[in-house]
């Protein structure tokens, strides 16, 4: 479970996060939805402790990210918005650096390394060097190496950036079989439709704050609207930056 | 520790599957140098010592106003060639070397008793001529003083009377410190035989892996900055001992080559030499990986990060610079200084000078010092936040 409480970042003057809440839940997919620069991507960094908030605090599984910031991380599985892959190095390769970051002993290395390549169906490219993977190899490795100490919460920036449909369609199949292991999801995206039809709840960001926090059909009945992108823009008060 | 040796076992496995980097590790970096040293040691001296065997060509304006001053001039090995017809412009457009006048009332003098003149047309500023310029004016002095000796003779005074001072030039110079002024740029050649074999791990374990979008993952992980920072350092130093490994190695090879007997030196290139060197030299490695990784660090891109590192290299030829155009006496202070300590080390030990142990290890503690500082500070801006975010 990953708590956000009041949330503040500036850079300089410009105040990129401004005071944002909310929770996710284990067994939920919580889908953080905002135009390009509302915050976002900042949000996230302050969860993985990439960045020191201003103000605010971050709980993860209880454990407080100021205080104990290697722990939070041990429990963190991150897709972030860079995902560069080593490209001397095979997929395997690259997943198993990672495994051996976190601590992972070597048969327990093994095991998950083969249980992810079985997952994310890329048994193919496993032992190919990463230069000249497509999109969708490369950001399948990267998830794989995310998720290689089986983190009870998942992180995910963007993660149908680039992809094309195959690939999304793959992702999200992915995000609900994390879901129903029980695992607290957490991603963003600036798509509506995904976030629509992946979420059990929706954190609406606009200009650094929170601007909703409900589930999908709870968005449609608050704002009175008849589909969830009349829904956005009522909430937003603006039809700028949002991708159908 | 285990994490920094993960990090550092990943970084070396990586870089020695790119096939410019090894070059540059094990080829470019510590054989260029020296050999280049050696190439061009060696071409200047076969040049300067054929240039005193060779006979010494010599356009003459009015050979016919001097019979017998050519003749002997002939007989020192010079050989008289016809003069341009402008000597002093042919000088001035380095067409030759230098002209040789006799004026036409050079016998009237001459018969007289009066010193006859000759006109010497030569260019200070061309060092390449100076050698030729030397010597033809050893033989006209030569030819002056054999002739007024013969005439004192003729006048029955002894020739001594004319030489109240004689001048007895007993050079103190040992073989070996002859040598080390040739070499003084030896030292340099090693420092930056290390600073090209960090280069490229120094700028893929920073600015390549911002560039390449990487950094942020990694530091994801749950890993101490430090203990990634000291792998990659690790790794960014091992490659550059190599380096430096290869290139004593190869000094000490292509060293066997120079045309050392020929100019009476000696060099003390064996494994005590070897030996020392690296002694002295494997804390400022620690020094110049941590720089180039402190230098990389600021840069968003690998362009960037090898602009920077150029400028960086500039900075070992200081001390060099410095001690070859002042040529201070080697103190204990300069050992307590980087850079300039293993300068004078190297310079010293191969000389074949005695260095103290004390003065070594004044090099290597102070060398050392510094190397914990500069990491030091490179941790403290790991740790910022700004050095993590790639876009």
């Amino acid at each position: 479970m990953i708590e956000v409480r009041n949330l503040h970042k500036a850079f300089g003057t410009v105040k990129a996060v401004d005071g944002v809440s909310f929770v996710a839940r284990d067994g939920e997919i919580t889908g953080l939805l905002g135009p390009n620069g509302a915050g976002k991507t900042t949000t996230l960094r302050m969860l993985y402790t990439l960045m020191r908030p201003d103000a605010g605090q971050v709980l993860v599984d209880g454990i407080d990210a100021a205080t104990d910031p290697t722990a939070v991380r041990r429990r963190l599985g991150v897709l972030p918005d860079a995902r560069g892959l080593y490209k001397r190095l095979s997929a395997r390769e690259n997943i198993d650096y990672f495994a051996r970051l976190q601590g992972l002993d070597a048969p327990t290395r093994r095991a998950r390394i083969e249980a992810l390549i079985a997952a994310l169906d890329m048994a193919d490219i496993a032992e190919r060097r990463t230069e000249g993977f497509s999109q969708g190899q490369r950001v399948k490795t990267a998830i794989a190496r995310a998720l290689v100490h089986d983190p009870r919460n998942v992180i995910l920036d963007e993660p149908t950036n680039g992809l094309d449909v195959m690939a999304t369609r793959a992702m999200r199949t992915f995000m609900h079989k994390l879901k129903n292991e029980g695992r607290c999801v957490l991603f963003s995206s600036h798509i509506m439709q995904e976030v629509g039809a992946l979420c059990d709840r929706i954190v609406v960001i606009a200009r650094g704050r929170v601007v909703a926090d409900e589930s999908p059909e709870g968005l449609r009945a608050q704002t009175g609207a008849a589909t969830l992108e009349d829904a956005f823009v009522k909430i937003i008060g603006s039809e700028e930056g949002l991708a159908a | 520790m285990k994490s920094a040796l993960i990090v550092f076992w990943k970084e070396i496995r990586e870089n020695l599957r790119d096939r410019r980097t090894v070059i540059n590790t094990l080829l470019t970096g510590p054989l260029f140098a020296p050999l280049v040293f050696v190439l061009i040691i060696n071409t200047a001296v076969t040049r300067e010592i054929e240039k005193s065997e060779k006979p010494l060509p010599v356009p003459v304006v009015g050979a016919a106003n001097a019979p017998n001053l050519i003749a002997e001039l002939k007989q020192h090995g010079v050989e008289i060639k016809d003069a341009p017809a402008d000597p002093e412009r042919a000088v001035r457009d380095s067409d030759v070397d230098l002209v040789l006048r006799i004026p036409a009332d050079y016998a009237d003098a001459w018969n007289k008793g009066e010193p006859a003149q000759v006109e010497l047309i030569y260019d200070q500023s061309q060092r390449d001529a100076q050698g030729s310029v030397a010597r033809l004016q050893g033989m006209l002095d030569g030819y002056s003083r054999r002739s007024g000796a013969m005439r004192l003779i003729a006048r029955g005074i002894s020739p001594a009377v004319t030489t109240p001072v004689v001048i007895a030039g007993r050079d103190q110079s040992t073989a070996q410190a002859r040598s080390g002024t040739m070499f003084a740029m030896l030292p340099y050649f090693f420092i930056l035989g290390v600073f090209v074999g960090g280069m490229a791990l120094a700028i893929d374990t920073t600015a390549g892996e911002r560039e390449r979008q990487s950094l942020e993952p990694l530091l994801v992980n749950p890993v101490s900055r430090g203990k990634i920072l000291i792998g990659k350092l690790g790794a960014t130093s091992a490659f550059a001992t190599t380096t430096l490994l290869l290139s004593i190695f190869a000094f000490s090879v292509a060293g066997q080559f120079l045309p050392t007997e020929k100019l009476g030196m000696r060099l003390e290139i064996g494994a005590h030499f070897a030996l020392l060197t690296l002694f002295v030299m494997l804390p400022l490695v620690f020094v110049l990986a941590t720089l180039q990784t402190l230098a990389a660090a600021f840069a968003k891109s690998y362009r960037e990060a090898q602009t920077y590192l150029s400028l960086l290299m500039f900075v070992p030829v200081i001390p060099t610079l410095l001690l070859s155009v002042f040529p201070l006496k080697a103190q204990t202070w300069m050992y307590s200084v980087p850079l300039m300590g293993q300068q004078v080390a190297i310079m010293r030990l191969l000389r074949g000078d005695a260095v103290a142990p004390f003065q070594l290890w004044l090099c290597f503690a102070c060398t050392t010092l510094a190397a914990i500082i500069v990491f030091l500070v490179t941790a403290q801006i790991y740790r910022s936040e700004r050095l993590a975010i790639s876009a």
